[in-house]
C-alpha cells in the first residue's frame, strides 16, 4: 500500500484483497472479551474533522482505539478551524504533536491530497471524505460488506458481481470511491441516477450507466443507495422530492423484484421515505446496520496496515514466513 | 540622457542590424559619439510589448503587488505599457482612482500604466460608473472592463457598448455566464468529474461571447474578449470577424501553454479563471493566435500572496503571475512551433494591444523616430523559472521549475533603460 | 557455541534434510503421548496453534490424541503478529487468522504448538496474546524443532527434536498441508539472518 490513502484508485486490487482479509481477522476481535490490540501503542491518529460526521468520526475513534493508538479528536465546532485558521496551520501543529496519522474529513475536495503532498505534515493521511471526491473507506467497508455477503456463492471474490449504484451520483464522494474499487475487485458497477445528477464525463469511469432503476435492479446483486440531500432540489437538479422517490427511490414495490440473495445497502445517514423506503431499509436484505459494525473493522485494517510496522503492507508482501523468520 | 548604440541587432528577427537610441527616440543610422554600445549581437529587437491585461493589486492588495513592484516585472518581461485592472479596492471606477494609479506608473518610471475603468460602478454589475469622466481623465481611459466578473446583464452590456462609442472606448468583457459557474473550481470535463471539483463550462464563456459579438454588431460598437480559452470560443470570434463585426480578443500565455490536467495536483498554483482548458482547446486557441483570430497575447497577470495559494484549492484565490514569463512561453508556444515569426509576435504583443488601447506613444515600429520603446530578446538561451527570483511581490507563477526559452536582455521606455542585462536598471 | 551439524542427507538445493516425513511422524506422535501423560490425560486441554505452521501440527496432535486415546482435544490457532515486539521494524505484515475454540481458554490447559523454537519472542508474544483471550490454568509449550540461541528465559515442554545450529544458518520446516511435503530441513546462509 502506499504511505496516504487518499483515493480508492491508490489501491491496487492485491492492497484492497489485503484489506478486506485483514479486515477479516479484525471483525472476529468483536467476539473476544478484551475487544483490543496493541498493534498500534503508542501510535497517536488524529481525527482532523472540518466537516460535521459524527458516525464516521467515530468509527474511526473506535477503530483507533481498538488498535492502542492513542486518539486525538479536532473537530470544526469550538476549535480554532471554525475561526478561520488555515489547513497548513492545523496540520503543522499536528505536526509538532507528532501525528503518526492524520484522519481527514474536508468539504474541499482533494484537501486531503494537499495535506498529504505539500510538504506540511510528515504523518500518514487517511482521506474520510473531501468535498465531492472521495471516501474510500467507505468504499473499502462497503465493499467489504458485499464480499461477506456474496462472496461465499461466488468463489469468495466480488468478479463479476453486479452491483447497482443509485442516486445522487454528482455529488457522491461514496459513488466515486465505490465506482472505481468495485472495479478492481472485479465487479460491474452500473450508476443509476437521472440525467442532471451524473458528472461530466461520467463515460470514462469504466462503469455501466441507466436512468432507468426498473431495467437495472432485477439483475443487480448488491443495490446501494446513495443519500439524496434535500438542498439539491433549489439547484434544479429534479422538479420535486416526490418525482424522485417515484422514479430513482427504493421501495417494496421495487425490491420484490430483486434476486433472492441480493443485498440492499446504504452509506447513511438515510432519507428515508426519500431515496429509500423504511420498509426497505429495515427488511431482510438491507444491510445497513451491518455496513456500520463493518466500518470499524476496516478502519482498522487500514489503520493496521498503514501504521503497524515501520512502513505500509507492501504490495509484494514478503512470504509470511521465510525460513529463519521463526524466534 | 544617454544615447545607447545597439550593434549588430535583429529587428523583429531579420538582418543584423544597429539601432541608436537617442533623445526618446529610435534612429537607424549608425554611430556618433558618446554613446554606450551594446553588443546585440543574436538578440531580436521587438517594440516594447503592451499588455492590456494586468492585475497591479494597488490601491487595495499592497501585499500582493504594487504600481512599484507590478512594473518592475513588467519591465524584467519586456513590457514599457500595462494596462492596470479595475478590480482594485477601491475599484477604479471614478476618475480619482484611475489617476491614482496613472500617476503611480508615472512615478515608478518602470513601464507606462494605463488603468482601465470599471464598467459598473464597484464591478456590481448594476449601475454604468462614470465612463466618460474617466476616459476625460488624467489618465485618459480608453478600456473599461469589469474582469474578475462578468458584465453578464444583457441590456446593461448593451448600453456600455454604445456609450463608449462616445469616446473610443472599448468594453473588455470578461466572458463567464455566472449561473452556470456557480462555485466552478476547474474547466469541466472528465477530470473535474473525477477530482469531484466543480465544473467551469466551456460554455459559460462561449454563450456570453457570441451574446456580446451580437450586441457589439447590433449597436456598432467595439468589443475586446478578454482571455479567450476555449476552442468554441476561438470559432465564434473567427465567425464575428468573418462578419467584419468590430470584435478584438486576448489569449493568456497560460492559456497557450499549460492544460487542465495540472489540477490533478490539487496544487491551487494551477487554479485561474478561466481555467486551465483541455488540449484541444490549447491547440485551437494557438491556431487562433496565429492566424489572427486572437489579437493579442494578454498576461492577466495576477498576483496573489502566498497563504492565498498555500492552501486546499477550493480555498485559493484564481490567477497567476504572467509578465515575467510571457515572451518566453509564446517564444515557446508559438515561435518555437513555427506558428509565428518574430514579426507576428510584435503584432500580437505590442502593435495589436496598443491600437485596441488606443496609445499613441506604443505599439510603433523601430523605425526613424519612433518612440524608444523596445525590448532586447535573447531566444537562444533557456531558463529554469524559480518562484523565488519573481520581481513581482507575489510568488504564484505556475512555471516554476519549468524549463523555458529565451531571455529579457534589456527594455528601453522612452530611450531610457529600465532593464540592462536581464536586471532592472 | 558448537553447534554440531546433524546427521544430514544433502538435497539439490544445497540443503540437508534433519528430519524426513516418518521422523516429523514419530516426533508428532511422541509430543501427543508425552502431552497426555504430564497432563494426565486430555481433560481441559486447548491446543492452540501458532500461525502458519503451527496451526497443521497442532492439528496433527489433536488427531493423534483422538486415534490413540479416543479424546477430542479443541485445537485453534492463535496469531501473534500485532504482538511482536519487532513490530515497528517491518512493513505492516498480514494478519493469520486467531480462532479460539468455542468453549474458550478460561481455566483450561493451553498447550501452544509451533514448529520452530528459536530466540522464544514468538512465545513470548503468544503468551501476551493469551492473556487478551483469557486467563488458562497453565499454558504449555510444544515444538517441532528446537534449534536453541534462546534470547528470553522460555523453554518448550515438549520437543519432537533438539536441533543445533548455528547463526548462520536457516530452518525450514515443510508440512504437508502447507507445502505438500513432510521435511525439516538445514539452509546454510552467507549473511546473518534478521531476527
Amino acid at each position: 500500500m502506499k504511505r496516504h490513502l487518499l483515493s480508492a484508485a491508490d489501491l491496487t486490487r492485491e492492497d484492497a484483497e489485503l484489506v478486506l482479509q485483514t479486515a477479516d481477522e479484525m471483525r472476529s476481535l468483536a467476539d473476544r472479551p478484551i475487544k483490543k490490540l496493541p498493534a498500534l501503542r503508542g501510535r497517536t491518529v488524529v481525527n482532523l474533522f472540518f466537516e460535521d460526521s459524527t458516525r464516521t468520526r467515530i468509527s474511526f475513534e473506535a477503530a483507533a482505539k481498538r488498535l492502542s493508538a492513542d486518539v486525538i479528536n479536532f473537530s470544526a465546532k469550538g476549535s480554532s478551524l471554525s475561526k478561520g485558521e488555515s489547513l497548513k496551520d492545523t496540520a503543522l501543529t499536528l505536526e509538532a504533536m507528532g501525528a503518526d496519522a492524520v484522519v481527514i474529513r474536508h468539504g474541499a475536495s482533494g484537501a486531503p491530497h494537499r495535506l498529504a503532498h505539500s510538504g506540511w505534515v510528515r504523518s500518514s493521511v487517511v482521506n474520510a471524505g473531501d468535498g465531492t471526491h472521495e471516501h474510500p473507506t467507505q468504499a473499502l467497508l462497503d465493499a467489504f460488506t458485499m464480499w461477506r455477503h456474496l462472496g461465499p456463492r461466488n468463489g469468495g471474490t466480488l468478479d463479476g458481481q453486479r452491483i447497482a449504484i443509485v442516486g445522487d451520483v454528482l455529488h457522491s464522494r461514496v459513488a466515486r470511491s465505490n465506482a472505481l474499487l468495485l472495479q478492481t475487485l472485479g465487479a460491474e458497477v452500473t450508476l443509476v441516477s437521472p440525467p442532471t445528477l451524473f458528472p461530466v464525463g461520467v463515460e470514462t469511469w469504466g462503469v455501466e450507466t441507466s436512468y432507468d432503476l426498473d431495467a437495472v435492479i432485477p439483475k443487480a446483486d448488491a443495490v446501494m443507495m446513495l443519500r439524496v440531500q434535500r438542498e439539491r432540489m433549489n439547484g434544479g437538479f429534479f422538479p420535486t422530492a416526490r418525482e424522485y422517490s417515484r422514479r430513482y427511490g427504493l421501495d417494496g414495490r421495487r425490491m420484490a423484484t430483486l434476486q433472492d440473495h441480493t443485498i440492499v445497502m446504504h452509506p447513511g445517514p438515510m432519507v428515508r421515505g426519500m431515496e429509500i423506503t423504511a420498509d426497505v431499509a429495515d427488511s431482510q436484505r438491507s444491510v445497513i446496520v451491518e455496513q456500520v459494525t463493518n466500518g470499524v473493522a476496516v478502519r482498522m485494517a487500514v489503520l493496521y496496515l498503514l501504521l503497524g510496522g515501520s512502513e505500509p503492507a507492501g504490495s509484494l508482501a514478503e512470504p509470511v514466513e521465510t525460513p529463519g523468520d521463526h524466534s | 540622457m544617454t544615447t545607447y548604440l545597439l550593434k549588430n541587432v535583429s529587428v523583429l528577427g531579420g538582418e543584423p542590424q544597429d539601432l541608436v537610441l537617442k533623445d526618446g527616440v529610435v534612429s537607424t543610422g549608425s554611430t556618433t559619439e558618446g554613446v554606450e554600445v551594446i553588443d546585440a549581437t543574436g538578440l531580436i529587437a521587438l517594440p516594447g510589448l503592451v499588455d492590456l491585461h494586468t492585475h497591479l493589486r494597488e490601491p487595495g492588495r499592497e501585499d500582493a503587488e504594487t504600481v512599484e513592484t507590478g512594473t518592475h516585472a513588467a519591465a524584467l518581461g519586456g513590457f514599457t505599457a500595462v494596462h492596470a485592472m479595475a478590480n482594485t479596492e477601491p475599484v477604479a471606477d471614478t476618475a480619482g482612482v484611475v489617476e491614482q494609479v496613472w500617476r503611480l506608473g508615472r512615478e515608478a518610471g518602470y513601464c507606462d500604466v494605463f488603468p482601465v475603468g470599471a464598467v459598473t460602478v464597484g464591478l456590481a454589475g448594476e449601475r454604468i460608473a462614470e465612463l466618460g469622466a474617466m476616459a476625460d481623465s488624467a489618465a485618459r481611459v480608453r478600456v473599461f472592463s469589469d474582469d474578475g466578473r462578468c458584465v453578464s446583464d444583457p441590456l446593461l452590456m448593451r448600453r456600455a457598448l454604445e456609450y463608449v462609442k462616445a469616446f473610443d472606448g472599448v468594453i473588455a468583457q470578461h466572458a463567464q455566464e455566472p449561473r452556470l459557474t456557480e462555485g466552478a473550481q476547474m474547466n469541466e470535463g472528465e477530470l473535474s468529474g473525477r477530482l469531484g471539483l466543480a465544473g467551469w463550462p466551456a460554455v459559460a464563456e462561449e454563450a456570453i461571447i457570441a451574446r456580446d459579438c451580437l450586441l457589439a454588431a447590433h449597436v456598432g460598437s467595439r468589443l475586446h474578449v478578454c482571455h479567450v480559452s476555449t476552442a468554441g470560443s476561438v470559432e465564434i470570434v473567427r465567425q464575428a470577424k468573418a462578419r467584419g463585426w468590430n470584435v478584438t480578443a486576448e489569449v493568456t500565455p497560460h492559456h497557450l501553454l499549460l492544460t487542465d490536467e495540472l489540477a490533478a495536483t490539487y496544487d491551487p498554483i494551477y487554479k485561474v479563471n478561466p481555467p486551465l482548458r483541455s488540449a484541444a482547446d490549447v491547440e485551437a486557441v494557438r491556431a487562433g493566435l496565429a492566424d489572427g483570430t486572437i489579437d493579442i497575447v494578454a498576461t492577466d497577470h495576477a498576483p496573489h500572496p502566498h497563504e492565498d495559494k498555500d492552501c486546499e484549492w477550493a480555498a485559493a484565490a484564481f490567477g497567476m503571475l504572467g509578465l515575467e514569463t510571457a515572451l518566453s512561453v509564446v517564444q515557446q508556444t508559438m515561435v518555437d512551433t513555427g506558428l509565428l515569426d518574430w514579426a507576428g509576435v510584435a503584432e500580437r504583443m505590442s502593435y495589436a494591444p496598443a491600437r485596441i488601447g488606443r496609445l499613441s506613444d506604443h505599439g510603433r515600429a523601430l523605425e526613424d523616430g519612433a518612440p524608444a520603446n523596445l525590448v532586447l530578446f535573447d531566444p537562444s538561451v533557456s531558463r529554469v523559472i524559480d518562484s523565488s527570483e519573481t520581481a513581482s511581490l507575489s510568488r504564484n507563477t505556475p512555471y516554476a521549475g519549468r524549463e523555458l526559452p529565451g531571455r529579457v536582455v534589456a527594455t528601453f521606455l522612452r530611450g531610457k533603460a529600465t532593464v540592462l542585462d536581464g536586471k532592472l536598471a | 557455541m558448537c553447534a554440531q551439524p546433524a546427521p544430514a542427507t544433502p538435497t539439490t538445493d544445497g540443503s540437508r534434510t534433519v528430519l524426513d516425513a516418518r521422523d516429523i511422524s514419530r516426533a508428532l506422535t511422541r509430543i501427543s503421548h508425552e502431552i497426555l501423560e504430564r497432563n494426565r490425560g486430555a481433560a481441559d486441554l486447548v491446543l492452540l496453534g501458532i500461525p502458519s505452521r503451527g496451526v497443521p501440527l497442532a492439528q496433527r496432535i489433536a488427531e493423534r490424541m483422538a486415534s490413540v486415546e479416543g479424546v477430542h482435544v479443541p485445537v485453534g490457532s492463535l496469531d501473534v503478529t500485532m504482538y511482536r515486539d519487532d513490530l515497528r521494524l517491518k512493513p505492516a505484515r498480514t494478519l493469520m487468522p486467531t480462532d479460539i475454540p468455542s468453549g474458550g481458554i478460561d481455566g483450561k490447559t493451553v498447550v501452544l504448538v509451533d514448529d520452530v523454537l528459536y530466540s522464544g519472542r514468538t512465545i513470548r508474544a503468544a503468551l501476551d496474546a493469551l492473556t487478551e483471550v483469557g486467563r488458562p490454568k497453565a499454558v504449555q509449550l510444544a515444538v517441532l524443532v528446537d534449534r536453541g540461541h534462546r534470547e528470553l528465559p522460555i523453554r518448550a515442554d515438549f520437543v519432537g527434536k533438539n536441533l543445533p545450529t548455528s547463526l548462520a544458518e536457516r530452518v525450514r520446516v515443510s508440512l504437508e498441508a502447507l507445502d505438500g511435503v513432510d521435511s525439516v530441513a538445514i539452509l546454510e546462509t552467507i549473511k546473518e539472518t534478521g531476527r
